[in-house]
């Protein structure tokens, strides 16, 4: 299979000179490959670093050293080392990222929002609003939200608006940051079988599940991230181990 | 030059009331102006025997020009009757003692206000125009720094934006009077108020043209033969006033009328606005 | 990888002193089609400075400010006057905070937009006419109000209409200084959106200053924090207000009310 996402030696301190300058080391000498058409669970207790590597994937936090290669078309790139451009250029075609939280220009209409991504690429504006209109449709977003701005949505509304923008176009790498948190049992499994398919396309998927049932339906193996010492002293020791 | 370094005795004033030096100062600015066709040459003008906006510019170039052989022509709105032309005629004669004239044909020199005569000039002709405010911008560009840097790159937009909104709000535009022109391709420029329908005059004439604004301390110059082009659209060509009427005294048709009401009821009549050229048309038909 | 559009804007070393008080200090950086730069910092950071020079408007002591022409790369500062003014108007718009420091507001809507065309060379009422109309309409001024004057518009109309003016004549890069900054925070959001669309659309670059770090984020591709004139801290937008490293950044982004 092809190893879409490629990790080596990943480490991460936060330094908050607010706060002192105090020294919070995350993660240490990390190590990970992601293939193919494989969903990867990260795991690990609270506050272990899961969401920090997430992020980092997604080169949202700039990692301390190692390094994260992405196969981006042709090429392959090393988001720690890569050039802002490069980075956006990534992000718009290979990897799609779904937040727990949704970031948007206020008084945007979801379905603008959701076709955004689409659009951004090239895709043609008809075609961009068929598919956000049908995955807004199956994550159970009533049709008449779908003009105004989600803003003024339940928590469990905004998360299925990010989700299908995350979904709106077939990236090789999807990152999903506690996907199904605020859902109901019907909307999860929307979000599972959603998963599904982007893993039968051949989408390699990293992500955080905390609610069992969803990881057991999606994830292929599971990726334990243990939180390092204040001082980066120790390295981590991470393992890979297969579900069940 | 020598006639005009003459000084008479009995005489209280210089030739033509300046001094030698200030004309000298004057006829640089004059050449200078010449030399850059529509550009504003700063000038020090003098004080006059008249208010400035009384044409106390036109009245220093016409100064500074005047030799003993001259022979002036001054109107005021095409006539050489009224009150400001028949002042600034007397007070050459008596200052300088040159011999005047109402004839277009005849004058050396043509001091005007507000209008150009309507039979062509010749080369042997100079025409100096009085300008209450040389400088076209003036309404949109307050700043003087800001209207020289605008002339100095030619960025002339804001004065096209005169005639657009004339467009947009009359569907025409409106400007009939002192309508700004671009001189020899480079310089934008006032004709002085002047109406419209003497602006293709100014094309190519055969006659030296100069503009002195007393007040506003500026000279500009068309040379002879330079290209003069009133600002407009490629969709709204540049058009001047056509008269349904002729003239009531000469029948002229292609002369630019005045309207005059003739007794209460509005009665009205049209005749030439230059009356020169009026009496002239209706001396040949007497002749003939 | 091969960068994916050109480079409109490079500014190498710049440095700019006002009296014994640095407002920019060798700042450097460079800037591609269709990537918007945010540069953020507190009043007195040299952001302004910095747009300004960028702008053609305050000479810079020292660097060099380069930018796209046609078929080369012209230092525009290098140019003499006139030639830098030939340039500037067609390839770079600057958009000023308050509307009325970039309008006439004497006159009419369509005059507004018309004039940086007809300072360009045109000469045709009637296309001038439609290009107005097709602005208006890209930035949400309804058509019918082509002939009114911006006087008696709102705030953010007048900041639309502003941006359609600046950007009518197809400038290469669009320098905004804080464009959202009097409007009430309903207004900013629309106005946002407006600039995101216009942005992707036309494929400019843009530089813009903003102190609010809510507007960098929607706006921005990239973020610049200055502070004394000097860019401390860089990079992605979403890298540097989520992962900042610089102590002066995290106050920045640890100061901002959460809503």
């Amino acid at each position: 299979m092809i190893i879409l996402i490629s990790v080596g030696g990943l480490s991460k301190t936060f330094t908050l000179h607010t706060q002192g300058g105090a020294e919070i080391g995350v993660f240490d000498d990390i190590s990970l490959e992601v293939r193919a058409g494989e969903c990867i669970c990260l795991h690990g207790p609270s506050g272990a670093g899961k969401s920090t590597l997430l992020r980092s994937l997604y080169a949202n936090y700039k990692p301390d050293a190692g390094h994260i290669i992405v196969q981006h078309g042709d090429e392959s790139i090393d988001l720690v080392n890569a050039e802002p451009w490069e980075v956006v250029e990534v992000r718009r075609r290979t990897i799609g990222y779904v937040s727990q939280f949704l970031r948007v220009i206020p008084r945007v209409a979801t379905i603008d929002i959701v076709t955004e991504p689409a659009t951004t690429i090239g895709i043609p504006a008809d075609e961009a609003h068929a598919k956000a209109k049908a995955l807004l449709a199956r994550l159970n977003i009533p049709k008449r939200l779908w003009s105004l701005a989600p803003a003024t949505f339940s928590g469990g509304e905004q998360q299925r608006v990010n989700i299908a923008r995350g979904f709106m176009v077939d990236y090789p790498v999807l990152l999903l940051d506690e996907p199904t948190a605020s859902l109901d049992a019907a909307n999860r499994q929307s979000v599972v079988e959603l998963i599904k398919e982007a893993k039968a396309r051949g989408a390699a998927i990293v992500g955080i599940f905390h609610d069992e049932e969803v990881r057991e339906a999606v994830a292929d193996r599971l990726f334990k991230v243990a939180q390092s010492s204040v001082r980066k002293s120790r390295r981590n020791i991470t393992a890979v181990e297969p579900v069940a | 030059m020598e006639t005009d370094l003459a000084f008479d005795d009995d005489d209280v004033y210089s030739f033509a009331y300046l001094d030698e030096m200030t004309k000298r100062m004057i006829r640089r600015a004059i050449l200078k102006a010449v030399a850059v066709p529509g550009y504003q040459v700063p000038f020090g003008s003098r004080e006059m025997p008249l208010p400035p906006g009384w044409g106390t510019g036109g009245l220093q170039v016409t100064a500074s020009l005047l030799g003993r052989d001259d022979r002036l022509k001054v109107i005021d709105q095409g006539a050489d009757d009224t009150t400001n032309a028949v002042s600034i005629r007397r007070f050459f004669a008596e200052v300088s003692g040159v011999a005047t004239t109402e004839r277009t044909g005849e004058a050396t020199i043509i001091q005007t206000r507000h209008r150009i005569p309507e039979r062509a000039l010749t080369e042997d002709q100079i025409i100096v125009f009085q300008q209450p405010q040389p400088e076209p911008l003036r309404r949109f560009i307050t700043e003087e720094a800001v209207a020289r840097k605008i002339h100095a790159f030619a960025r002339y937009g804001v004065m096209y934006v005169r005639l657009y909104e004339d467009i947009s709000r009359l569907g025409h535009i409106a400007m009939s009077s002192d309508y700004p022109v671009v001189v020899n391709g480079r310089y934008l420029a006032s004709p002085s108020p002047i109406p419209k329908f003497d602006n293709p005059k100014l094309h190519r004439s055969r006659a030296l043209a100069l503009f002195g604004a007393g007040r506003e301390r500026r000279i500009h110059a068309i040379p002879p033969f330079t290209e003069v082009k009133s600002l407009d659209f490629a969709d709204y060509p540049f058009t001047v006033q056509r008269f349904e009427a002729c003239c009531s005294a000469c029948g002229a048709q292609d002369s630019y009328l005045d309207e005059i009401l003739l007794d209460d009821g509005g009665r009205r009549a049209f005749v030439c606005s230059d009356t020169a050229y009026c009496a002239e048309r209706r001396g040949e038909r007497t002749e003939s | 990888m091969k960068p994916r559009a050109r480079e409109i804007l490079r500014v190498e070393r710049l440095s700019k002193t006002f009296g014994r008080v640095p407002a920019c200090s060798t700042v450097s950086f460079s800037l591609r089609q269709g990537e918007v730069l945010g540069i953020v910092g507190e009043s007195g950071s040299g952001k302004s400075t910095l747009l300004r020079c960028l702008a053609g408007r305050i000479q810079p002591d020292e660097g060099k400010v380069l930018v796209a022409s046609d078929d080369h790369v012209v230092d525009i500062w290098a140019m003499d006057e006139a030639s830098r003014e030939q340039f500037l108007p067609t390839t770079a718009s600057l958009i000023h905070q308050n509307p009325r420091d970039g309008l006439r507001l004497d006159i009419s809507a369509g005059g507004n937009i018309a004039e940086p065309l007809m300072a360009a060379g045109g000469r045709h009422y009637g296309s001038l006419r439609a290009t107005a109309l097709e602005w208006l309409e890209k930035v949400d001024i309804e058509g019918w109000r082509i002939d009114d004057l911006p006087e008696i518009f709102s705030g953010g109309m007048q900041q639309r209409l502003q941006i359609a003016r600046g950007l009518a004549t197809h400038p290469r890069l669009v320098l905004m200084d804080e464009p959202t900054g009097g409007l009430d925070v309903s207004v900013q959001a629309k106005l946002l959106d407006l600039l995101r669309g216009l942005v992707r659309e036309l494929g400019i670059a843009v530089v813009v200053v903003t102190h609010d770090i809510g507007v960098a984020r929607l706006l921005a591709d990239r973020l610049m924090v200055m502070q004394r004139g000097r860019v401390i801290e860089e990079g992605l937008t979403d890298q540097v207000l989520d992962d900042p490293h610089h102590p002066y950044t995290q106050l920045l982004v640890s100061s901002v009310l959460q809503v």
